[in-house]
């Protein structure tokens, strides 16, 4: 009783093109969610809640890609009412997987799904958030992690910057002393050029990491490709592979000369 | 008598639905002249970019269909390139196929009955509002959901897009001393499962009934998941199967203006696939405890060819569901042997591929043209919101006519009433999309009323608002 009311931190969540996926990742922070929701009032979060408070939002995580011309504008009245916007995974941090369109010819892809094209209201490009407006801060993956996700949203809670490495996904293998599938199998693989935060999973099970979670601080693409050209991947298969979840971040890096800063 | 005349009822953004929909009615009178499922949810194009891709990617790529089914689009676009291969997998990697699927089921069924249903019934507007009165059931939710993701860690290195599946099996399959642990885990779950289905059995439904086809997988003698052969339940009783090759030319997609999603017909019908389907198709093959939970839910018995057509009672299926995939669970982790290998090769074959298997909301169908170069010539997915999209619509009409019927709705009450009537059926909107905005039109009598904060009455389809 008379426990002064402090007003909560508000929390918006809101999606563009996407799986679902990212959002489904604060969801299934099971054992910390609704210790969650006593820090922060959640105001806005579609999937999870049919109460939509108006903003101002203290802290809006956006799921997805930019890829109509409504997300355009929507986009910027979002930022226009959030103190910190944030961009969880790969298609709103680097565009996702349907940036593959930004390589080929939209109107081709309307035509190969839809039968009436002309219902369908859709940009030639994918293109992540950064594009349209400022992001305080871009969070990886495809999806992302767990653990980072809960980093990213304590530290703006208590107002200091989210801790978060931008090394290679190598140094989470030596971490977990996951032998390297490169040197002992001849294994393609990503990972010395993929920003790490999954913790290594793909080389842990035996294969080679594919990228999820876009290219990393040091990346230097022109050393490894011929590495797996060597492990025997041909000219077209080095390009899908880095063409996947984060296409054009890849491709950006790709003609990089100088590491990235 | 506020509401006689005519009106329109639009929700504008759908909540507690997985993806970007809408709703939209026109009420004349005490008829509901239209109801749409608008989705909106912009195209993302999976078809066209997995052209030129090869064979071994579309696992990996259409997972991004859907965050809360990735494993069924990883386990129908395997079964699909294998048959398109001439490959079969050794059992023991089928049944770790379908224990990674038993953590799908667990944890998307789990998702959708305590965080995305069950403030429905009691009234409130999310888990996180349940839980200030209702903390301790909330917390088993949670607990449940965790378990089925425990699985999918453990099984496919973690819960949302897994990295460990690949055509012909598994990357790398677990030894039997990392699946003890999850058996403990999973023993627990049981105990929370049978608590859901009291917990649910106790909530009031409201009288409705489906009458679409039911259309599911069936492989007697187990309740079929990761395989199965596609069956169908006609109104009057009959069951009539067909080959899942046969799939296109039985279930067509047509495109309508309001939808970015394609809407299904099963031989020019409405169908209805999912929980419902499953249990009247293959409910005789659930397990002992699944059984006993079905009776005790009073779905009647599934031995005896119990059907349950009322959507909102879909809810105790699913809650039957989770005892089952625990049950399953459970037996497969018990009789586990690794495999010899973890895969088999998949050398590609030039030709065409169908896989269907049972995804949380319904029967999810790939099919992949190979070229010879093992390079993906052309893709179909065929979803089971997109399916059920028209059965969806159907039970929108009729439950808000029902409720018209019984006396004056104000328009607050119609559109909770029709969101659930959406929600019943747990859509995914994002894997629809090729695939939801709600809008009661009630004529030009009375103006449009926006019913939701975030609603425009304005809105042309197929451009809904946010």
């Amino acid at each position: 009783m008379n426990t002064p009311q402090r007003a909560l931190p508000k929390l918006a969540v809101v999606k563009l093109a996407s799986c679902d996926g990212c959002q489904l990742t604060l969801l299934n922070c099971e054992d910390e969610l609704l210790a969650l929701a006593g820090q922060v009032e959640i105001a806005h979060f579609l999937e999870a809640s049919s109460v939509v408070r108006p903003g101002p939002y203290d802290l809006t995580l956006v799921e997805g890609s930019v890829t109509t011309a409504d997300d355009a504008l929507r986009i910027r009245r979002i930022r226009a009412e959030s103190r910190h916007l944030v961009t969880i995974g790969a298609c709103a941090t680097a565009g996702g997987i349907q940036a593959l369109r930004n390589f080929a010819d939209v109107d081709e892809f309307r035509r190969t799904v839809y039968a009436r094209p002309d219902y369908i209201d859709t940009l030639a490009t994918s293109t992540p958030v950064s594009a349209h407006v400022d992001v305080d801060f871009e969070l990886r993956g495809c999806p992302i992690d767990r653990g980072q996700l809960l980093e990213v949203i304590t530290a703006y809670l208590a107002g200091r910057k989210p801790d978060i490495p931008d090394h290679s996904v190598c140094f989470d293998c030596k971490r977990r002393r996951t032998v390297c599938v490169t040197v002992a199998h001849g294994t393609p693989c990503l990972g010395p050029v993929t920003h790490a935060g999954c913790g290594a999973i793909c080389p842990a099970y035996g294969r080679g990491c594919y990228g999820c979670f876009g290219p990393g601080r040091s990346a230097n693409l022109p050393a490894l490709i011929p590495l797996l050209r060597r492990d025997g991947m041909d000219e077209a298969a080095v390009e899908r592979f880095l063409r996947t979840f984060n296409a054009a971040a890849f491709d950006e890096a790709a003609f990089d000369e100088e590491p990235r800063s | 008598m506020t509401h006689r005349g005519s009106r329109v009822l639009h929700v504008g953004s759908l909540s507690r639905v997985e993806g970007e929909g809408a709703l939209h009615l026109k009420v004349r009178g005490r008829r509901v002249t239209r109801a749409q499922l608008q989705i909106y949810e912009p195209p993302r194009f999976f078809e066209a970019f997995l052209r030129g891709r090869a064979h071994t990617e579309p696992p990996d790529i259409t997972a991004r269909v859907c965050g809360i089914c990735p494993v069924a689009y990883q386990m129908s676009a395997c079964a699909a390139i294998e048959d398109a291969c001439g490959i079969t997998v050794h059992p023991q990697v089928q049944e770790l196929r379908r224990l990674l699927y038993c953590g799908e089921w667990i944890e998307s069924q789990a998702l959708h009955i305590y965080l995305l249903h069950a403030p429905d019934f009691l009234g409130r507007d999310s888990a996180i509002d349940l839980a200030r009165t209702h903390r301790a059931e909330v917390e088993r939710g949670l607990r449940l959901k965790q378990s089925g993701n425990a699985v999918m860690e453990l099984i496919g290195g973690r819960a949302i897009h897994p990295v460990n599946v690949r055509l012909g099996g598994f990357h790398r399959a677990p030894t039997r001393a990392e699946l003890a642990p999850l058996a403990e885990q999973l023993r627990r779950a049981a105990d929370d499962a049978w608590q859901t289905v009291r917990w649910v059995a106790g909530f009031d439904f409201p009288d409705a009934e489906v009458d679409a086809d039911f259309l599911a997988l069936a492989a007697p003698g187990t309740y079929a998941i990761e395989r199965g052969t596609p069956a169908v339940l006609r109104p009057d009783g009959r069951i009539e199967t067909f080959p899942v090759y046969d799939f296109l030319s039985r279930v067509r997609e047509e495109q309508v203006p309001h939808s970015t999603a394609l809407h299904a017909r099963l031989d020019g019908r409405r169908h209805l696939t999912g929980s419902l389907a499953r249990f009247a198709i293959s409910g005789r093959w659930l397990s002992r405890t699944a059984v006993q939970a079905a009776r005790e839910a009073g779905l009647g018995d599934p031995c005896a060819g119990a059907v349950c057509r009322n959507p909102f009672r879909s809810i105790l299926v699913r809650a039957v569901e989770i005892v089952y995939a625990i049950d399953e669970a459970l037996r497969i982790t018990a009789n586990y042997e690794p495999p010899e290998h973890p895969y088999v090769e998949v050398p590609p074959v030039a030709g065409t591929g169908h896989g269907a298997t049972e995804a949380p909301r319904g029967l999810l169908y790939h099919r992949y043209l190979l070229d010879s170069a093992g390079l993906v010539a052309d893709a179909r997915l065929v979803p089971p919101t997109a399916q059920n999209q028209g059965a969806i619509e159907e039970d929108l009409r009729r439950i808000a006519e029902r409720a018209l019927a019984q006396g004056d709705v104000g328009d607050e009450e119609l559109r909770v009433l029709a969101e659930r009537a959406i929600r019943n059926h747990d859509p995914c909107i994002s894997c629809s999309t090729h695939f939801l905005d709600l809008t009661v039109d009630r004529g030009a009598a009375t103006p449009a009323v926006p019913v939701d904060p975030g609603a425009d009455s304005s809105a042309t389809p197929g451009q809904a608002p946010r």
